[in-house]
């Protein structure tokens, strides 16, 4: 998938060498029941073309009118990211012609965002880092493009395009960093990490499901080395459509090794658009932006300028969450996690999930330890977001509560674990068809320890002569003829009784 | 002001989708240039204590609620289209191939 590429260097070479600067742009797709411009739905996968209006299939005398809804979300998006909000702004036309808009413009704002000069604190690795956000503005989605023919089914060597207008016209905000200096070797984990607190601020704004798997929250990443202790940035690529927190931290990675293959080798970095690759990780060049550079961004006339009222935005401002550093502290206390714990559960982007599952009824170490354990192991090895690894809160919970209920030890937890990955229902339809349950009732257990006991006569005749640790072989045993579904302690205390 | 040639505005035709046969560039392409001019003289009008004029009337805010109105069908929406399939409209390829 690739390019020729000139060679990638070391990540450990390429920070002795140089400093990283990143730049990251993440559209956020807003949950509003109507589009930006016009009263057409936003639900995602409709049938093709049926939510469309002659608005938003720009129709010759259809007129947009601006959505108060999207409007108050861009604002309330601007104060949560501490921006300023503009007193008066203007919609703009950005003018291309590319048929994934069908008014040959994106309906954006240009010199006039919405919210500016904002900034989000996040933490890595017990490290604050201040990103400064250098606007946010409103804008409009895209229709969705599929391309028909060709050998690959991309955009390349397609024969023709179908396309489908029902995302046309849904809002979008687009967040923009200033620059991202001195990360160093943490760059592509801050990278990452904004991005993680960025939707979990925007989710708990509640004006957009942020779903990057789903595509209402996507990340294009730019990137540039400049020599060590230099002042001036270096020319950066700009990699399109980020869709993960993992493919975030990746792409900043590679392509700092990229960039760093190109410099050391004498070649100059192209400014231009690349394409991230899931599945290996890399980047190659995209379209080529020459012959799009300018899109010729002139001030709506269909759309007059938005003024909010300080009174407006002052309402807004009550309606704010909680602080994302003010809430994690009071989840851990509340949690009772030490400092490393905490740590670890923001690293593996774990706080919402384990809020959940304690709100589902979970003790939070219990919760801890699954998520951070089992789950992060089995999401890992396969490549996914461990919220997207196929467990919910509430199955994590009910699991854990069979453990406290004794139906479950923390062996047979895992087995359930691995039925719910693999998508056999619910826990307890698991235990059913599995058969997990621990064996309960007296009887069975007892007919296993009689079997094991005359199988090891030398062991009963220890047991029966006060050397109770031996009673560990025949404890095993039981475990192994019951299949592990034995409560192991009732099966010492059955062996005792027996042979006292 | 320069002039718009012809391949300009075969180019921008191209663009725009708008089928023109040499004799309508012929003729078309100077009318662009009279327009371009006409706009130009503005231009000359226009000093630096003249402020931009995007929206002359004073009016701001004007909002919708977020409320669901019903748009068109697919076959309405389709109707004026010059290909389609399933629902959708088709278009020519986008890109040339990969280089």
């Amino acid at each position: 998938m690739s390019d020729t590429l000139p060679g990638l260097i070391d990540f450990d070479e390429v920070l002795e060498k140089f400093d990283p600067a990143m730049g990251l742009e993440v559209h956020v797709e807003l949950n509003t029941n109507t589009k930006m411009f016009c009263g057409c739905p936003t639900t995602f996968g409709g049938a093709p073309n049926t939510q469309v209006c002659p608005t938003c299939l720009g129709l010759p005398g259809a007129m947009p009118v601006v959505n108060a809804k999207a409007v108050e979300s861009a604002i309330r998006i601007g104060l949560a990211l501490n921006c300023e909000i503009a007193e008066w702004c203007r919609f703009a036309r950005k003018n291309y012609f590319y048929p994934d808009m069908p008014k040959n413009f994106q309906t954006s704002q240009y010199d006039e965002p919405i919210a500016f000069d904002g900034y989000l604190d996040v933490d890595v690795e017990g490290e604050t880092y201040r990103i400064e956000i250098e606007r946010a503005h409103m804008e409009e989605d895209t229709g969705k493009a599929t391309h028909v023919g060709g050998s690959t089914g991309r955009i390349h060597g397609a024969d023709y395009s179908l396309i489908d207008y029902n995302r046309a016209g849904i809002p979008l905000i687009e967040i923009v960093t200033r620059p991202i200096l001195g990360a160093g070797e943490k760059a592509p984990q801050v990278a990452r990490a904004y991005v993680s607190a960025l939707r979990d601020l925007i989710k708990a704004l509640g004006v957009s499901d942020v779903r990057m798997d789903q595509g209402s929250m996507r990340c294009d990443v730019n990137l540039s080395l400049a020599p060590k202790g230099s002042k001036v940035l270096g020319t950066r690529s700009e990699t399109k459509n980020v869709n993960s927190l993992r493919s975030v931290e990746r792409a900043v990675r590679f392509e700092m090794s990229r960039h760093a293959g190109v410099l050391l080798s004498g070649g100059s970095v192209l400014q231009e658009t690349r394409h991230f690759h899931e599945d290996d990780g890399t980047t190659s060049p995209g379209r080529e932006k020459s012959d799009a550079e300018d899109y010729r961004y002139f001030p709506e006339p269909d759309l007059v300028p938005v003024a909010p009222s300080r009174a407006w935005v002052d309402e807004l401002r009550t309606t704010l969450p909680e602080p994302p550093a003010e809430r994690r502290a009071r989840l851990q206390a509340s949690w009772g996690y030490t400092d490393l714990e905490m740590r670890d559960v923001i690293n593996a982007d774990a706080i919402e999930l384990i809020e959940e599952t304690v709100a589902a009824g979970a003790a939070p170490q219990a919760a801890r330890k699954w998520w951070l354990s089992e789950i992060s192991r089995r999401a890992n090895e396969a490549g996914v977001e461990l919220a997207s690894a196929g467990v919910s809160p509430a199955q994590v919970a009910e699991v854990q509560q069979l453990i406290d209920e004794g139906t479950l030890n923390d062996k047979l937890a895992r087995q359930v674990f691995d039925g719910l990955f693999a998508g056999e229902g619910t826990p307890a339809q698991i235990i059913e068809k599995r058969g997990l349950a621990l064996v309960s009732d007296d009887g069975p257990l007892l007919t296993a320890i009689e079997e094991a006991l005359a199988a090891q006569p030398d062991i009963a005749d220890k047991i029966r002569g006060g050397n109770h640790k031996a009673a560990g072989a025949i404890v095993g045993a039981v475990m192994k003829a019951t299949r592990g579904q034995a409560d192991a302690a009732r099966v010492q205390q059955l062996i005792i009784e027996k042979l006292a | 002001m320069p002039e718009l040639s012809r391949d300009e505005v075969r180019h921008l035709a191209d663009l725009a989708r708008i089928d023109l046969s040499d004799a309508e560039l012929e003729h078309l392409a100077p009318q662009l240039n009279v327009i371009l001019e006409s706009v130009a003289s503005i231009q000359g009008v226009a000093g630096d204590d003249v402020v931009a004029t995007s929206h002359p009337i004073p009016m701001t805010n004007v909002f919708r609620d977020d409320v669901v109105v019903p748009g068109l069908t697919p076959v309405q929406a389709l109707a004026g289209a010059p290909a389609k399939e399933d629902d959708k409209f088709s278009v020519p390829r986008i890109l040339g191939d990969e280089q």
